[in-house]
């Protein structure tokens, strides 16, 4: 239990999606110019990858990993099919994208309404493929870990992209140089974020 | 079929020319930001980063172009995502094989190529519109516009950050530590590439005002 606490806290402040890696930083900047849209395609993004990287958990370990065919019959346990494992993280994404969207569209026709388009465009998010690599980067040890960590990853995505609406809402009144208008002084905000979050790196779990 | 266009038309120049500056993926389509970042400490991983996805970028072009009027739109991401997977596994595994110390730098961002944005991107804005031939050349230019951003960060963070040029040791060898200079600690860190983009995209803009954006 105090290890999930662990890789929880962990993938939210010292492991950041966006200050830490980078990861899905293309909606981070397209989609983060007002509060409201940004908390709702943050909640699509924790959503989306509390399933799948549980799910890519499930085929990297019973699938694709070296010997994980073992469980089907004793002849398949020197079987590595771990290079098919972008293929497979890919298909699942998009598969349980639609997925997804049909069942909100379904049963919070509400919630559908609020995240319109991102939802579909969360297929081709960096973040959530990056949770499924770093998954198997890591090698957690049960599907727990694995959960924790998605959702971990997913709440510091969403936590980065509220902070950056809400000063890109207050950024508009203040006088910025014209070349850095828009792109460039969000992306040096971001870096400033970056630096903030980077004190938590010298905290050890 | 019209007559044929040479094969260096001047609206072909165009297409291999004009991401490079005036319609970067990086500093004006804020395409492909995600791994442009983070394999930016040193210009050796940098440089094979740029490569990996100029192949990938311009044989997924090409494919999607050949492709293009037997996809039906409903399904072309899944299509998509097929081609560039694929492509990726083979550059992966290329890697692998060929240059297993900067595959192990790069990690994660290799595979992350498939979602990088200039690819999808320039695959639905362009390929799929395109005869096979501008669409290499597209994407050769694409790439190379991203490979320049990429570059040059690199080249900032590894001689500001480590004192070295793809790791030779200039500023030791200029003997500049004896005068009591220090490397900055601050530029190998992740945060410092943002702002790094941020002051390209600062100059890049200052030069081209047609960039500035209006808010």
């Amino acid at each position: 239990m105090e290890n999930l606490i662990n890789i929880f806290v962990k993938s939210i402040f010292i492991d950041n999606m966006v200050f830490a890696y980078f990861l899905g930083m293309c909606s981070y900047l397209a989609v983060s110019k007002t509060v409201k849209t940004s908390v709702g395609l943050g909640l699509a993004v924790i959503f989306v990858l509390g399933i799948t990287v549980p799910v890519n958990y499930l085929i990297e370990n019973y699938l694709l990993k070296e010997g994980a065919l073992a469980w089907l019959s004793p002849s398949f346990a020197d079987v590595d099919l771990s290079f098919l494992s972008f293929i497979m993280f890919i298909a699942v994404i998009a598969s349980m994208v639609q997925l997804v969207e049909m069942i909100v569209e379904k049963f919070a026709p509400t919630l559908y309404a609020n995240l319109g388009i991102f939802l579909p465009l969360i297929a081709v998010n960096c973040a959530i493929l990056g949770g499924a690599l770093f998954m198997q980067e890591r090698e957690y040890a049960n599907i727990a870990e694995a959960t924790s960590f998605a959702l971990g990853s997913g709440i510091g995505w969403f936590l980065a992209i509220v902070g950056i609406a809400a000063i890109r809402e207050k950024i508009k009144y203040s006088n910025v140089p014209a070349p850095l208008r828009g792109l460039g002084i969000t992306f040096i905000i971001t870096g400033l974020m970056g630096i903030a979050f980077m004190s938590f790196m010298g905290i050890s779990l | 079929m019209s007559e044929r266009e040479p094969l260096f038309s001047p609206k072909n120049i165009k297409s291999l020319t004009q991401p490079i500056n005036l319609n970067n993926p990086i500093t004006v389509q804020v395409l492909g930001i995600c791994s442009a970042l983070a394999v930016t400490v040193k210009l050796e991983p940098a440089v094979v980063m740029s490569i990996s996805v100029l192949a990938v970028l311009a044989f997924a072009n090409v494919i999607i172009s050949l492709l293009r009027n037997s996809i039906p739109s409903r399904i072309r991401i899944i299509v998509q995502l097929t081609i560039i997977a694929m492509l990726v596994i083979l550059v992966d595994q290329i890697l692998k094989a060929f240059a297993y110390d900067v595959s192990k730098q790069l990690s994660v961002f290799v595979g992350l190529i498939i979602t990088n944005c200039i690819i999808m991107g320039r695959l639905e804005a362009f390929a799929l519109g395109n005869k096979p031939w501008p669409a290499f050349l597209d994407g050769v230019g694409n790439a190379a516009g991203y490979g320049m951003i990429l570059i040059i960060v690199a080249f900032f963070r590894e001689f500001l950050g480590s004192g070295t040029i793809w790791g030779y040791p200039v500023i030791e060898k200029l003997g500049l530590y004896e005068l009591g200079y220090e490397n900055n600690g601050l530029m190998i860190l992740p945060p410092m590439a943002l702002v790094v983009v941020g002051i390209i995209i600062w100059v890049q803009r200052a030069r081209n005002k047609e960039l500035i954006e209006q808010n």
